[in-house]
């Protein structure tokens, strides 16, 4: 094959919406490979890997994001379902889930006001722009309503979306690591912070540790997005002064 | 299979179509996950091709998340321009809220495990 027909090739195939669909699905499943190769270490993150090796290959090709996403929509697309699939683990443990109630409540609460109004005072404190500051404070929940609330709180919606997915593999990375060191084991706690602190990306590493982590880390998810959403837009404009 | 990714989105729907009807401030498909757990209860748990879709999706949940995370590079000049304040406020925070919950709930329900 001749550079000329290779480059006629790669020029027909790069603005189709197959190859890049392919390529997300080819990639992610290298990227499980490693993180099964690595004993499911958690620094060998499936997400991670899978958007590092994206990203440097659209760069790479001058490809652009939009002409990638035309491709890769159609994954994107499966969150929505799969997010309604959660339901199922949650059924399962729904007795346990009841049983724990109380303890549930206070810990979402805790949990959620310390990963939102922190964010805003370390970043605040560190002298970052007001609009950073909308765009952090809602990091903790998933992305479509951290997205709604860092608008409603004068920050940028694209921003947050990174924000939430850099917050989602960080602590999807090191969740277990820093609850290890202060003794907590039990899959119920180990699930429930990761799915409050890092969302849906928290929430898949929760499956990888065992169903039950996954399904309290659902939960966390899910309300702590609903108490985030219905508490954050008008509690931080008010104690904004005093996190300054 | 079908019959399952067919309840699932027909729950979906469900849930944008709320969200949409009552202004809601939560994404449709966490309503959906609600009324789909509320019908699951009614109905005593899932059937056999529904548990085994949703385990398929679920096992790959990590997956769903590589195009909007590759979405990273529209923002490289932006996240640059404050890099230390972001991280660091990033970093400790989620941390914080880590070690906030979880304890809070291991504290929480350690306490009850004891005075049983």
């Amino acid at each position: 094959m001749t550079p000329d027909s290779m480059t006629e090739i790669w020029v027909y195939l790069s603005a189709q919406p197959l190859l890049w669909l392919t390529l997300t699905l080819a990639i992610y499943l290298l990227a499980v490979f490693l993180h099964r190769k690595s004993g499911g270490h958690p620094a060998v993150n499936p997400v991670l890997i899978s958007v590092s090796i994206l990203v440097a290959l659209l760069l790479a090709t001058g490809t652009p994001y939009q002409r990638y996403f035309d491709g890769a929509q159609f994954v994107h697309f499966l969150l929505g379902p799969t997010t309604v699939a959660l339901a199922v683990p949650l059924h399962a443990q729904l007795k346990r889930l009841l049983a724990m109630s109380g303890p549930l409540i206070v810990a979402l609460v805790v949990g959620s006001l310390v990963a939102g109004l922190s964010a805003y005072a370390i970043g605040a404190w560190l002298g970052a722009s007001a609009p950073t500051l909308a765009s952090l404070a809602p990091k903790s929940v998933t992305t479509p309503i951290a997205m709604g609330i860092a608008e409603r709180l004068g920050g940028l919606a694209s921003l947050t979306a990174v924000f939430v997915i850099l917050t989602g593999i960080f602590g999807a990375i090191f969740a277990t690591g820093i609850l290890r060191c202060l003794g907590v084991k039990d899959e119920a706690s180990v699930g429930f912070a990761m799915g409050l602190a890092s969302h849906g990306i928290g929430t898949a590493r929760a499956f990888q540790l065992s169903e039950q982590t996954g399904a309290f880390a659902a939960l966390a998810m899910g309300i702590n997005g609903l108490f985030t959403a219905l508490t954050l837009p008008w509690l931080l404009p008010l104690l904004a002064p005093l996190l300054r | 299979m079908i019959a399952a990714l067919a309840t699932l989105l027909a729950f979906q729907l469900a849930g944008e179509a709320l969200r949409v009807a009552l202004h809601l401030p939560v994404p449709g498909p966490v309503i959906g996950m609600a009324l789909l757990l509320v019908w699951l209860i009614i109905r005593r748990g899932p059937g056999e091709p529904l548990r085994h879709t949703s385990g398929t999706l679920l096992q790959n949940l990590s997956l769903m998340f590589v195009p909007a995370g590759t979405g990273v590079m529209l923002h490289v000049g932006r996240l640059a321009d404050e890099a230390w304040p972001i991280a660091i406020a990033l970093v400790a925070s989620t941390v914080l809220g880590i070690v906030a919950a979880g304890l809070t709930l291991h504290r929480l329900t350690r306490h009850k495990k004891d005075a049983q």
